[in-house]
């Protein structure tokens, strides 16, 4: 194939199949093995220093924030990072935890640009930035899901979001056609929200599933987050619905709220209060430091967290979301 | 009768929700394109069909989204499924209209959201990045940019060409190996409606909106605009757009 040009970005976690697959004969265990435990105990096994990291969410919906949060308050550092979010890759970044950024979006959609991406970005905290688009991100993810090296798509031809990605534009040899070359990313950690898991991993979305499906495949461990535990038998009754099959899985948090301060489809809306809180916070570097103190540091946990919130403002989001079904 | 009183915002919306037709497909991002299309959906196109990049497609916005992944965006719609189905539709070429924004336009539609200054690492100023920018002015067949307009915006050279417009002209998209037949359709400013002249695909202002003069625009534009002989005027807010606009799609007063 005619390699026709290159982008000058770094390929920050060049992918090797053969070894992924090992991984996951090796790696990942068949058996049915109980695999619930609390954030604090998921992050500190499976996130470590230095790690590539990827979240499954869009934007405010559907964000493991729970494990977010666990990640802050152990204060995972190096981290090198794919990009596609809001609420939760500003955390990261204000905390200083973020090293290298595979980005597609970092912004806080109606309230504006990120000005925790901007002070970590233009001070050279973080020390490389690659451009992707969303579908060329997510289909990274696919590529590594299906097992191949890299995936030929018609997207970012042309532009400087290749320039500074890490993607090839190639001669087709079948048509003669250009196309993008997206290389395969396969994450060190996943971590994504459910709406329920059993106790094994089997886990199931409702509603749109983003890119749980790929992350949750390209992912050499994955830690997941569910509003509900569920027994086995509830998940056979509807296995169409399980879109990550028990064997993905790593571990296994029950975080009701645990999208918070971002929404849950059919169950609860996403909270103004809190996310404009986070806008006005992150501002400044002291604003941002007392956020961190405030609702990460001085807590125990999720659920000391979920007391700070208190039942009355969760309950209001539960009633705002019951409206739109 | 007077024309009723309207902010710049609702002029916006209403002029880029009538630049949709009836019974298309329309990939829809956070902010002003939710409005439009729910404010066309509610005049003249009631199948508009809405596609947002998380997977949501066909939903009803009787309320207003305020995110391109949250509930409202798939509420009442016909298949809710993930962003590799939605941007695959888009490559397959089903995806008929698609929205778009950025910090710098220039004068074939290229876009840059990615930052401001020379140097791309560190850079002056950092913006969000491409997002689902470029796949949606890569893959969908037209695309309607909305901009405030002023010289800032509007420049010769955009410091970063985060999503594809005409390139460096006629046949440059094609060139770069961009889906043939795709490329900017319309830009709707705070000032006017203007499209691609198609020999040269340079913009070209189409009709002012309400008040503003042929000089105005530009003035407030940083390269040379093709100006026909004959420039339109854009239609100010009806009574029933506006009513739509702040009773039923944003009474919450989010966006407007």
């Amino acid at each position: 194939m005619r390699i026709i040009e290159s982008g000058q970005g770094e390929l920050i976690q060049p992918p090797d199949l053969d070894a992924f697959r090992e991984w996951n004969r090796e790696k990942k265990s068949r058996a049915l093995v109980d695999k619930v435990m609390t954030e604090a105990e998921a992050i500190s096994r499976f996130v470590y220093d230095g790690c590539y990291i990827g979240t499954e969410l869009y934007g405010t919906v559907r964000c493991p924030m729970s494990l977010v949060r666990e990640v802050v308050r152990q204060g995972k550092k190096d981290l090198r990072v794919a990009g596609q979010g809001v609420t939760e890759l500003d955390l990261w970044l204000g905390a200083g935890l973020v090293k290298t950024l595979d980005i597609t979006y970092i912004g806080l959609e109606v309230f504006g640009v990120s000005n925790a991406l901007r002070r970590a970005v233009e001070s050279g905290q973080v020390e490389k930035v690659v451009e992707w688009s969303n579908g060329g991100i997510t289909w990274r993810f696919k590529a590594a899901a299906m097992g191949v090296p890299f995936i030929p798509v018609r997207a970012m031809l042309g532009s400087d979001t290749f320039k500074y990605s890490a993607a090839k534009i190639a001669e087709d040899p079948f048509t003669g056609m250009k196309v993008c070359l997206i290389p395969a990313l396969i994450l060190d950690v996943g971590l994504i929200h459910v709406h329920r898991a059993d106790k094994y991993g089997n886990a199931q979305i409702d509603g749109i599933s983003g890119f749980a499906f790929e992350l949750s495949r390209a992912s050499k461990r994955l830690i997941i987050s569910a509003e509900e535990i569920v027994d086995t038998e509830e998940i056979r009754r509807h296995p169409d619905r399980t879109i990550i099959p028990y064997y993905l899985v790593d571990a296994v948090v029950h975080a009701p709220y645990g999208s918070h301060p971002g929404e849950m489809a059919y169950c609860y809306a996403r909270d103004e209060r809190q996310l404009r809180e986070w806008v006005e916070a992150s501002k400044t570097e002291e604003g941002t430091q007392a956020y961190l103190k405030k609702y990460i540091y001085d807590l125990a946990d999720h659920q000391e967290y979920l007391e700070l919130i208190g039942e009355e403002r969760l309950a209001q989001l539960r009633a705002e979301e019951e409206g739109r079904r | 009768m007077s024309a009723p009183a309207y902010n710049p915002t609702e002029l916006l919306i209403c002029i880029a929700a009538r630049q949709m037709p009836d019974s298309v497909t329309a990939f829809i991002g956070t902010g002003i394109p939710m409005l439009a299309a729910s404010l066309a959906q509610k005049t003249h196109a009631p199948n508009l069909v809405t596609i947002f990049e998380f997977g949501g497609t066909g939903a009803r916005l009787e309320r207003l989204p305020r995110a391109v992944g949250e509930s409202r965006t798939f509420y009442r719609g016909v298949a809710a499924s993930g962003i590799c189905d939605i941007m695959e539709t888009a490559t397959r070429g089903f995806v008929d209209f698609g929205f778009l924004g950025g910090a710098q336009i220039d004068p074939y539609g290229n876009l840059n959201s990615t930052i401001i200054g020379p140097q791309h690492h560190p850079p002056k100023v950092r913006l969000p990045g491409s997002g689902g920018g470029n796949d949606v002015g890569s893959l969908c067949w037209r695309t309607i940019i909305i901009m405030r307009h002023d010289k800032r915006r509007f420049v010769p050279k955009v410091d970063f060409l985060t999503t594809p417009g005409y390139l460096t002209g006629p046949g440059a998209r094609e060139e770069a190996g961009l889906p043939p037949g795709t490329g900017p359709y319309r830009v709707v400013s705070t000032l006017a409606l203007l499209d691609f002249e198609p020999e040269t695909k340079r913009m070209r202002l189409l009709a002012t909106h309400p008040g503003v003069t042929v000089e105005q625009v530009i003035e407030n534009t940083g390269f040379e605009l093709i100006i026909p002989d004959e420039v339109g005027q854009n239609e100010p807010p009806t009574e029933e757009e506006l009513r739509l606009l702040r009773e039923e799609i944003d009474p919450e007063g989010f966006y407007i």
